[in-house]
């Protein structure tokens, strides 16, 4: 076998952070190279770089010997690069045969030859869908398809695939599986990007592990245990990142929901969380964990449910509500619905509690400066000063600006929603210890997360979500992925009710 | 490398690096005075084609021409650092104009201008909130008020212009009027700007309605109620309107239910001129005041230069391309 694809020295610089230091990547014709690392580790970055969305730095791509420039993504697929993105990037409203053959469509379009060759390459596949459906009524396993439809029609070479089978179930993800192995044996170049360590000890013939921008090694499939790669990746034991659980017993249950429902993803909710107490809310992206957290924030309209502070109703009917009753939330999106990104921190940081600052309307500057300078040293922001735009912090640091404005306004519970999603190893510590001093003061911790090292490692308890219910609870005696993976696809609910009665010592 | 070109790549690095921290320096200068620098140089070249242009009696007329534009420009500046429009400010200007004239032979002249104002205020109410709670587009919905207030005018009118009776001298008084060498309504105009830059820089207000632009969802998810700010801002934008149409009826002494027609859009160039940007969150009250200034400078220069109208519409076009241009290009390399 050749290498179909060299990426020699590859670095990428945003703004002073170096997502990318001197990468070597290679993958030949006819293997599935996996790509494993943490969130913000530059997987992304990477194969940004080998699919031309990221224009690198320094460094080379060459292509079957030839060295190329990739400026704009069209460049990669004429170089036959192909990638399945994450979140798929298909026209929702257009059909199967007209996404397929989106870039080139011709001038006059024949329908009937157009359907006649999109069925023709999806039965290569192997798959039965439509070529005249639409895409938004397709599941999302088979737009999945239709995306792989897509690059194959553009004689792609090499396939790019990111995090595949996080939105599948089990019997679609094994179909995807069998569909690389017969792409590998076609000769098709094939790039693995996945979480799900025991499926890349499956599928890969090569492994290679990111962490912090930088490779860390290269090794055949067959030579490392699943156990190495997570070392590899983490670059120290995982316990060590998460600090100690908390050993003495937890406070009374000052926050409670009884049966929310909002939409299909939140249906007959109830649970409580004890002061001091994390609780993780676990479950498959799509499961309904974002929609709840939202739903008790009051971000989104709910059609019933009760919230409880302290053993006493509060009504929630939007965001303000809730923070007068003392419940914080540091959403999911952090660019999107985090912060202002072009506000300064100290902005940003004030946001939540802007009352205080302001009696009459009028912003006592002085006393905001001090508040701040506090604040963020307090919580280790890495930055110019508290006027730097968030936007100029890495990750980890805009996150702790987030939850720095939220410390003080939520004094009673704060939801955490993914909080440690692209953000390199040295900040999620930091962030961890952060979560920890929240719950140990007293307040009543939410955390919602899909890296189940995470959960595992900071909650107290984990309630698992799967299509809109609580699925199962699980203690740290039963923390184990399998299980939270199985509880969270199970069809029937296993258990609605919900056990609080038990000491964290047991 | 040996040691000897080790220094002086060293040397060469640092060179680079305060090079490029001057051009930053000289970026954000530009960035943040760049509608001054043209201000100046716009100064200085009318100054040398007129004589005349450094006058003080030019100077205050010029401003007095260019106050109604600024009054208004201080409450789009509010509307737009939403992330919004307001294309109703023309018509409800004429429509607090018409009502100032109408009422005041009745009412007496505090009254009549009252309920001008608070007509503006209205016009502002009805705006704000079917965007704000409805989530309408702000586009549509002021494009909808600009026909209504426009209609509602000719309509309180019948169509006619009402003249300014003697009851209502003393608007006329105050619309022409002087304190020393400065016309009452360039004070007028000096006071608001002065006030909407104190509520930008320094109210819990301006912060908000300024981070609502950048991102209205993370402001309303910190806990705070955005629609009311949303609705304030078209309030600020009707009320202002209406106040430059009581203004404009006292110096001509008609309530002219046509008076205004196309305002909104000079008004929304001086903004943009000023270097607030259309996609909400950045701008400022003083140089929103440069941008209508700017406008209004260029005009006098053609008027004492003898351009003709037409060829003066072209050019004010031209103008207002340059500047969004000027601006694009120092943004892209800021960032």
């Amino acid at each position: 076998m050749t290498d179909f694809v060299q990426l020699i020295g590859i670095e990428k610089h945003f703004g002073g952070i170096a997502a990318l230091k001197s990468v070597d990547f290679t993958v030949k014709s006819g293997e599935v190279h996996a790509l494993i690392g943490e969130n913000g580790a530059g997987k992304s970055t990477l194969m940004g770089v080998l699919s031309g969305n990221v224009i690198p730095t320094a460094g080379t791509i060459s292509v079957e010997g030839c060295v190329r420039r990739f400026s704009t993504p069209g460049d990669a697929i004429a170089a036959g690069i192909a990638m399945i993105h994450q979140e798929l990037v298909l026209a929702p409203d257009l059909t199967v045969a007209e996404n397929i053959f989106m870039n080139r469509m011709p001038r006059l379009i024949d329908w009937a030859k157009l359907r006649r060759d999109a069925a023709q390459i999806l039965d290569r596949l192997g798959f039965e869908i439509d070529p005249g459906a639409t895409i938004g009524d397709l599941p999302l396993a088979q737009r999945q398809i239709v995306e792989i439809a897509k690059a194959l029609s553009l004689n792609a070479r090499l396939i790019i695939f990111d995090e595949p089978t996080a939105v599948l179930g089990p019997s679609d993800a094994r179909r995807l599986l069998n569909l690389i192995r017969s792409l590998r044996s076609e000769g098709v170049a094939i790039v693995y990007i996945s979480h799900r360590l025991d499926e890349v000890a499956d599928i890969a013939d090569r492994v290679t592990v990111l962490n912090d921008g930088s490779l860390i090694a290269t090794r055949a499939a067959k030579d490392v245990t699943i156990e190495e790669m997570v070392r590899l990746m983490v670059g120290r034991p995982i316990s060590a990142l998460f600090g100690e659980k908390r050993t003495s017993p937890f406070g009374a249950e000052i926050f409670r929901v009884e049966s929310l429902t909002a939409g299909p993803l939140v249906q007959d909710l109830s649970f409580g969380v004890r002061a001091g107490e994390i609780v993780g809310l676990g479950g498959l992206i799509g499961s309904g964990r974002t929609e709840t957290a939202r739903a008790i924030f009051g971000a989104d309209k709910r059609e019933s449910g009760r919230i409880f502070i302290d053993g006493s109703q509060v009504k929630i009917r939007d965001p303000r509500d809730a923070v007068k009753a003392g419940i914080g939330l540091v959403p999911e999106d952090r660019r999107g619905q985090g912060v202002v990104i072009d506000a300064s921190i100290r902005i940003n940081t004030t946001m939540t509690s802007l009352r205080r600052f302001s009696p009459a309307g009028i912003i006592k500057r002085t006393f905001e400066r001090r508040f701040v300078g506090e604040k963020i040293a307090a919580l280790k922001v890495k930055s110019a000063g508290i006027d730097a735009p968030v936007q100029s912090l890495s990750g980890g640091n805009q996150q702790k600006v987030v939850i720095g404005k939220w410390v003080d306004v939520a004094s009673k519970v704060i939801i955490l929603d993914e909080p440690t999603r692209g953000v390199d190893v040295g900040a999620k510590s930091e962030i961890y210890a952060i979560i920890r001093r929240l719950a140990d003061e007293g307040r009543a911790v939410l955390l919602i997360s899909s890296d189940h090292q995470e959960l595992f490692g900071l909650c107290d308890r984990v309630l698992v979500m799967g299509r809109g219910r609580i699925r199962s609870e699980l203690l740290p005696g039963e923390f184990d992925e399998e299980r939270l993976l199985s509880a969270s696809l199970a069809i029937e609910p296993i258990q609605t009710t919900v056990r609080t009665d038990q000491n964290p010592a047991g | 490398m040996t040691p000897l070109q080790n220094v002086q790549h060293f040397r060469s690095n640092a060179i680079k690096t305060e090079r490029h921290r001057q051009g930053v320096k000289f970026l954000s200068f530009t960035r943040r005075y760049g509608t001054l620098v043209i201000f100046v140089l716009l100064v200085a070249a009318a100054a040398y084609i007129s004589t005349d242009f450094l006058t003080l009696r030019n100077v205050m007329n010029l401003l007095r021409q260019a106050s109604t534009t600024i009054i208004m420009a201080i409450g789009m500046l509010f509307v737009v650092l939403t992330r919004g429009i307001d294309l109703s400010i023309g018509s409800v200007l004429a429509v607090g104009g018409v009502i100032a004239a109408l009422l005041a032979p009745e009412w007496g002249l505090p009254a009549s201008i009252a309920v001008a104002l608070v007509a503006g205020l209205i016009c502002g109410l009805a705006c704000g909130t079917l965007i704000a709670y409805l989530r309408l587009p702000p586009f549509v919905i002021t494009l909808a008020m600009m026909t209504v207030a426009r209609g509602s005018a000719f309509i309180l009118t019948g169509g006619q212009p009402i003249m300014l009776n003697d009851a209502a001298s003393g608007l006329s008084a105050f619309a022409g009027g002087y304190i020393g060498p400065v016309p009452y309504p360039v004070l007028l105009m000096a006071a608001i700007v002065l006030l909407g830059t104190f509520v930008l820089m320094f109210t819990s207000f301006g912060r908000l309605v300024k981070a609502i632009g950048s991102n209205e969802e993370a402001v309303r998810l910190s806990g705070i109620r955005t629609q009311r700010y949303i609705v304030a801002v078209y309030v600020i934008s009707g009320f202002m309107a209406a106040l430059a149409g009581v203004l404009i009826t006292g110096r001509t002494g008609v309530g002219a239910p046509n008076v205004g027609v196309g305002f909104e859009l000079q008004v929304i160039a001086a903004v943009v001129i000023g270097g607030a940007s259309l996609m909400g969150g950045r701008g400022d009250a003083l140089n929103t005041v440069l941008g209508a200034l700017i406008l209004a400078i260029i005009g006098n220069i053609m008027n004492l230069s003898n351009v003709p109208g037409y060829t003066q519409q072209v050019i004010m076009g031209a103008v207002i391309v340059a500047a969004v241009i000027l601006q694009k290009i120092q943004n892209q390399k800021m960032s």
